[in-house]
């Protein structure tokens, strides 16, 4: 269906990112975002709050994340498309609760900005170390989905996309941002709600007695019904039958969360995006996410300068992974060059991918910062250059870790 | 890659309104003159005071990489924020200071320098407030980046409204300073 006129601000703005997702976030029907304000994610819970009343809809500040994630897991059951928004340390916080949204099906959007870690680390810069978090955060066995924008009008146009895929597999999904693109400005257009297309709620319109709120139809997704609306819910985060009731043993588990990683990855082909660009003829491929596939732009243009044959895969999906196609691509290509800002996390997993056909070189970063475009270039350059097989992971220095421990630059400003 | 107008460097303290001056120069070339613009910012923990600077990457088509690496214009605001991105000024480039806040050392290579007392000029409008809009009516005229009239827009709706006449005044002070 499309998107109602009331929740969308039409128009042309010059905004940053973390903005243009609370922009989205409205466009997308969502209701209720409860928040605690947290660098450098704050900017986009204030866009939404300045935006909900006229929609109807609704921003509470809440007493610390722990209580905000619970309260978009009930506005979700409420009947409500929801939504928070945090950083790292709120995050971490929020590790138990996305556990249980998992486990009770709940659509419901998480907007992560990340700044780099652990801990507080740094406030106002970068990071992209929450990416295996994102994944495994939470305890137990469950799939979710990951999204990771590179420039504000994407923090839009995702933004709506993870509300639709949260509702389509009734699961929460990541927006695994960060700092780079929640405050990069550029021009974002918001285009006419009849062109915007949103997932609305698959509520159950059975009898109410028979409803059952985890009997899967056949696409493995159970309906929703409203809570409060006169429907038997029994909502626990306990394994549970069809009907929710507790179900303690070792059949009830198997099949409730071989459903819950099933219903996700039997549907991979139709989840994840990719942006490819140049993998025809590559002998070398750049894969990237977030800002760090803007930052490889320029060293990618600077390979080809030099007459390498360089693509470039982009991860606009983290979660589910690509294994099929980094396996396909690993049979084809020499090596894959994978610039992140942590200390591996994806390149570990295209290592995994790639199954030894392929040699995989990790640019890491620290983080309060980006690559320099040569980090990339070098590694692109070295890749091309290596003879034969490498097993594991090849670690890159980058121009910073050279400044900073051969060059023995100055540390504290 | 895109064709590539400038690649500038607003630079001084938290408050100045750094960010805002390059979020003002990239609406103006990005909403008003239809041209492509990505501004990112960098700031500290602090409110005020701390060191800040914003970068903006102004093209005829679509940015893709998004940082200032040569910077063609550095507009400096502090003396700090100087000593920090002068050395990625480019030997053609363009110094743009805030003359009572900067004391440059000679210019390298073919640098040109362009001051003005923005915080002063600010102050006889009756607020230091607005000395980052008078010297972004000097980078207006100086540059010549951004059209006036797309400048003068971005000012009066980045500004509430009760502040309109006063940001554009400033903002022609600027714009109209011998130079």
């Amino acid at each position: 269906m499309r998107a109602n006129p009331k929740d969308v601000n039409t128009g042309v703005y010059y905004i940053d990112g973390d903005v243009a997702s609370g922009y989205g976030a409205l466009a997308a029907g969502c209701k209720f975002v409860a928040g605690y304000p947290i660098t450098p994610s704050t900017e986009a819970a204030e866009a939404f709050a300045r935006i909900a009343p006229k929609a109807g809809a609704m921003f509470i500040q809440m007493e610390d994340e722990l209580g905000s994630i619970a309260a978009v897991v009930g506005a979700s059951w409420a009947g409500v498309k929801s939504m928070t928004i945090t950083s790292g340390p709120g995050y971490s916080l929020m590790m138990e609760t996305i556990g249980f949204g998992a486990m009770l099906e709940t659509p419901f959007v998480l907007l992560n900005i990340q700044r780099g870690g652990p801990s507080t680390g740094v406030p106002t810069k970068t990071g992209q170390a929450d990416m295996m978090q994102s994944r495994w955060g939470s305890h137990g066995d469950y799939e979710l989905i990951a999204l990771s924008p590179d420039s504000p009008q994407e923090l839009f146009d995702y933004t709506i996309k993870a509300f639709n895929l949260a509702e389509r597999y009734r699961c929460p999904v990541m927006i695994m941002s960060d700092e780079c693109v929640g405050h990069m400005t550029e021009k974002v257009v918001i285009p006419p709600a009849d062109e915007i297309e949103i997932e609305p709620r698959r509520f159950y319109a059975g009898p109410k007695d028979k409803y059952l709120p985890f009997k899967p139809d056949e696409d493995l997704i159970p309906k929703m019904a409203k809570a409060g609306d006169g429907y038997n819910l029994y909502i626990s985060g306990l394994t549970h039958d069809e009907r929710g009731y507790p179900a303690e043993n070792g059949g009830c588990q198997s099949v409730y969360t071989k459903r819950l990683v099933d219903k996700i990855r039997l549907n991979k082909d139709k989840i994840i995006e990719l942006k490819e660009e140049g993998l025809e003829d590559a002998e070398v491929v750049v894969i990237s996410y977030g800002i760090s596939s803007r930052v490889a732009v320029r060293g990618i243009e600077m390979a080809r300068e030099e007459g390498i044959r360089v693509g470039s895969l982009r991860l606009v999906t983290v979660w589910p992974f690509p294994d099929e196609r980094i396996a396909e691509l690993a049979k084809k290509v020499k090596a894959f060059v994978v610039p992140e800002i942590n200390y591996g996390q994806i390149a570990f997993e295209v290592e995994r991918c790639s199954h030894g056909m392929a040699n995989v070189i990790l640019v890491p970063h620290g983080g309060a910062g980006v690559h320099h475009p040569d980090d990339i270039y070098n590694a692109i350059e070295y890749a091309r250059r290596l003879e034969g097989r490498v097993e594991g992971v090849i670690e890159q220095k980058t121009r910073l870790e050279r400044l900073v421990f051969e060059e023995r630059i100055k540390l504290s400003e | 890659m895109g064709v590539k107008m400038a690649e500038i460097r607003f630079a001084g303290y938290g408050g100045q309104g750094i960010i805002r001056s390059g979020i003002i120069v990239g609406k103006a070339a990005a909403i008003y003159d239809n041209k492509f613009a990505t501004m990112n910012q960098s700031f500290g923990p602090e409110a005020r005071g701390g060191a800040c600077s914003s970068q903006l990457v102004l093209s005829e088509s679509k940015v893709l990489y998004p940082y200032v690496t040569v910077s063609d214009v550095l507009v400096a605001m502090s003396q700090a924020g100087y000593e920090k991105f002068e050395p990625e000024l480019s030997e053609e480039g363009l110094l743009l200071i805030d003359e009572d806040l900067v004391k440059p050392k000679p210019p390298r290579g073919r640098i040109k320098v362009f001051s003005i007392p923005a915080t002063r000029f600010a102050e006889e409008l009756g607020n230091r407030i607005i000395a980052n809009v008078v010297m972004l009516g000097f980078f207006t005229a100086v540059t010549k980046l951004v059209s006036k009239e797309g400048m003068e827009k971005a000012v009066a709706d980045s500004v509430p409204k009760r502040f309109v006449k006063l940001n554009l005044e400033a903002f022609n002070r600027g714009y109209h300073y011998k130079r």
